[in-house]
């Protein structure tokens, strides 16, 4: 750098990491038409690694400048603005998928004039079985990360930090592998990937938040390395925080699924259970 | 001057031309290349509308053949190709909307200049910023490769419409339409990084003591601009990703076979589609307030009431989409409620028109360059939105729906108003950007050239619109010949215009005269930017500014 910086905001050197997520990105959708359209599926896979591959880099360096001191107070509150906004762009998403099931629950189009459509017959599922059990699951997780996090800002406590995150990740596991279990139940019960705007909506709303629970947990586990690694301090934590963030703004979306979807939204179909 | 640091050193820029370039973390550098790449790929939208008014120049259909694409009209038979027609109708919507003026305005200007005008070193998040240009460069790629794709009707591309409803976008066959969906899912999410860092600088990075309503009118705009984008595009990306499930993967969200419903995509799409248009022009309203008081010799007049018309216009923006769709069969309460909230929207838009007039009310007008562009866009954007308050009303739409008088309108407000903001801010900020002044003459030919060619261009269709010829054709009757003809005239003025521009802007950055001030314009243009050498070095605010380098308190 030229000259001394007088200020406390973060400028940062060059770097190719941009360059390369934003080719990695092209060839991933370009590889992912190729891939729908039954050609083949390597150059999806190609993009996806160098995808992920930049994410790693990438946040390796955004750690190693944290460590190094870059990160300072001022830096800190703007990542935290970033996160929050990056979560509200997330809910506006959800918004989509929400607005489609409120849609078509409501408003069927069996009910239009002159329709031909007749709402399919559905296997009921009961939300106060499993449904019920993933949603303890996650609420479950949500409290150990907040145990974790109290550790660490009120008693600096490291154990109870790494206690309480990997408790939160093992939980998170738990409901990945479950929905995965309930995924395959509900097919074998007769429900449809596709075919109808019910099943649609439920696999779009409830599989995007799956994958956005595999993210969080992925989010979560960096958090448990970091801790175990003694990164975090009582007063500059802004990864684990933002994992935080994130994993509460899984459980919320996961509560508006269980009781729009779960509950009120199977009871709207004809069928029993 | 603020930047005391600055002077009496020799700047050094150690960089590399692929580190400075392709691995960026400036501000300033990433404006420039978003400038550039909107401009490349303005040009082939544009290059495309050329060629379709050359096709509606005449009745009949005497280029676009199946025969194989024309140039030059020959005796030869001709077959008209309505899929190049519609190819080229959604190529044109597509890169226009998503990878041109949004690329222009905020990321181009946004970039450069909101840090500036703030007084911040840089963006928040620098690195994340040369993601949002490198993810618009991909998904400029992304759409270039699906207008070159096969795919509807055995030919390349897709001819959908820009707005990609279904069933026409569920049903077209071949890859393009899905390269389609995912350039826009990738410029999506290039503008959503952006709009975060967008909002995270100006929240946390404003140069101490300037409170949030001393912040300069085009950070404002930019801010909230970012909003709109934050809020809106995720939604966009919501009801796309619907579509690519319908085409690939058996879903029926807008199927009516499987209880879908394509209406709903309408709502979805616009609910994103109405914030979009005010995501277009607000960057606009920032550059041209800034340059009204520049050359009126005033400062802007009723700095308050202009900020919250910035909000105001946002905030409604996300309650009137409907507008869009009175035609598709919903309650009249319902259209009674989105046309009332529609016409609110011509108060705030009022209050910004007025206080422009009243800012060059009295002041001591001077006519350069930048000043007739943005006088040209008072005239057009005004023109625009009162026939936006014609359409907004559902009985008159009946009539107007999907007709000319529609195209009209929204190219009033959006090739006239936005791209002259555009054309306006580049002149303004030229200097400052290259260290160059324009050949006057040479910024006031192209002023007028594309006065004339894009009033000549529009203006007609207003007339045939009321005719009744509807948009999207390729061919039409005999009947609408002569306005269609002077039509095409002025498209291809306009088009003279545009290429005599880049020959003005390859002129003045090789050999335009020196700037050697910081601020070539007068006192009026008074924010931090004018305050740094032209062009400001690599990096700004080093010493952070002080209040008395930006605060005038002559507005407010």
């Amino acid at each position: 750098m030229a000259h001394a910086k007088n200020h406390d905001y973060h400028i940062l050197n060059p770097s190719i990491w941009p360059l390369i997520g934003a080719v990695s990105a092209f060839v991933m959708l370009f590889g992912a038409v190729l891939w729908m359209k039954g050609i083949t599926p390597f150059m999806f896979l190609i993009g996806f690694v160098a995808v992920l591959y930049t994410m790693f880099g990438w946040w390796t360096d955004v750690v190693a400048e944290s460590r190094q001191g870059d990160h300072t107070p001022v830096v800190r509150i703007g990542l935290r603005y970033g996160f929050v906004l990056f979560i509200m762009s997330e809910v506006m998403f959800f918004a989509a998928w929400f607005w489609s099931f409120f849609k078509h629950a409501i408003y069927p189009m069996s009910e239009y004039v002159g329709t031909e459509y007749v709402q399919p017959e559905i296997y009921h599922v009961d939300a106060f079985h499993l449904p019920l059990i993933n949603t303890l699951i996650l609420l479950l997780s949500g409290c150990a990360v907040t145990w974790a996090h109290h550790a660490l800002v009120h008693e600096n406590n490291r154990k109870d930090l790494v206690w309480g995150l990997g408790i939160s990740i093992i939980l998170g596991i738990a409901f990945t592998a479950l929905q995965a279990y309930e995924y395959s139940y509900l097919l074998y019960q007769g429900w449809e990937f596709g075919n109808d705007k019910f099943f649609s909506n439920f696999f779009m709303a409830t599989g995007f938040h799956g994958v956005h629970v595999i993210i969080g947990t992925i989010f979560l586990f960096v958090c448990w390395l970091r801790a175990m690694k003694g990164h975090f301090t009582p007063d500059k934590h802004v990864g684990f925080e933002a994992a935080a963030w994130y994993w509460h703004f899984v459980d919320v979306v996961w509560l508006f699924l269980f009781f729009a979807v779960y509950i009120w939204g199977v009871a709207q179909m004809p069928g029993a259970h | 001057m603020a930047d005391a640091a600055i002077h009496g050193h020799e700047h050094e820029d150690n960089r590399g031309f692929f580190t400075r370039w392709f691995m960026s973390t400036n501000h300033k550098d990433i404006g420039i290349l978003y400038l550039i790449t909107s401009a490349l790929v303005g040009f082939i939208a544009v290059a495309f509308t050329v060629y379709m008014r050359l096709e509606l120049m005449e009745p009949g259909v005497q280029y676009m053949c199946l025969e194989g694409a024309r140039f030059i009209a020959s005796s030869a038979e001709c077959t008209p190709n309505g899929h190049l027609w519609n190819v080229l109708i959604t190529g044109h919507g597509i890169l226009m909307m998503f990878f041109v003026v949004i690329p222009a305005l905020f990321g181009g200007f946004g970039n450069y200049f909101m840090p500036l005008q703030i007084g911040a070193p840089d963006m928040a998040f620098p690195r994340l910023n040369n993601l949002s240009y490198w993810l618009y460069v991909a998904g400029t790629s992304l759409a270039v490769a699906s207008i070159l794709s096969p795919g509807g009707n055995d030919q390349l591309g897709s001819g959908v419409g820009w707005v990609l409803y279904p069933p026409l976008s569920t049903t077209e066959a071949g890859y393009s339409m899905d390269l389609a969906i995912f350039a826009v899912h990738v410029s999506g999410a290039s503008s959503i990084l952006g709009a975060i860092n967008m909002i995270t600088t100006f929240l946390n990075m404003r140069a101490p003591g300037m409170t949030l309503f001393k912040v300069p009118l085009f950070s404002w705009s930019i801010f909230v601009t970012s909003w709109l984008i934050l809020l809106a595009l995720p939604v966009l990306a919501g009801a796309i990703t619907m579509l690519l499930m319908d085409r690939n993967f058996g879903f029926t969200f807008f199927d009516p076979a499987g209880g879908g419903d394509p209406v709903l995509y309408q709502h979805i799409l616009w609910f994103f589609g109405h914030p979009e248009v005010y995501i277009i022009i607000l960057p606009g309203f920032g550059i041209i307030s800034h340059v009204i008081a520049t050359f009126s010799r005033k400062p802007v007049f009723g700095y308050l009431p202009m900020v919250w018309a910035i909000i105001a216009i946002g905030v409604l923006g996300f309650v009137v989409w409907a507008h869009h769709m009175y035609t598709v069969g919903m309650s009249l309460n319902q259209q009674a409620y989105f046309m009332l909230a529609t016409m609110v929207i011509a108060v705030p838009t009022g209050v910004k028109v007025f206080s422009w007039i009243a800012t060059m009310w009295g002041g001591s007008i001077e006519f350069k360059t930048p000043m007739l562009w943005a006088f040209g866009f008072l005239f057009l954007f005004t023109v625009g939105g009162v026939t936006g308050v014609v359409l907004s009303q559902a009985a008159v739409d009946r009539y107007y729906h999907d007709t000319y008088y529609v195209v009209a309108h929204f190219h009033y407000v959006m090739s006239l108003g936005a791209v002259f903001a555009i054309f306006a801010g580049i002149y303004f900020y030229l200097p400052k950007m290259s260290g160059r002044m324009y050949p006057e003459w040479a910024g006031k030919l192209h002023f007028w050239a594309m006065f004339i060619g894009s009033n000549l261009t529009f203006f007609p269709q207003h007339f045939l619109g009321r005719q009744g010829m509807p948009r999207r054709y390729i061919d039409y009757p005999e009947a609408y010949a002569l306005w269609n003809y002077w039509s095409s005239i002025g498209a291809f003025l306009a088009f003279a215009s545009f290429l005599f521009f880049f020959a003005v802007m390859f002129y003045t950055l090789t050999r335009g005269a020196r700037v050697t001030e910081n601020n070539p314009w007068n006192e009026y243009a008074d924010t931090l930017e004018w305050t740094l050498p032209s062009p400001p070095p690599e990096h700004t605010f080093e010493q952070l500014p002080k209040q008395e380098d930006w605060d005038k308190r002559h507005a407010h």
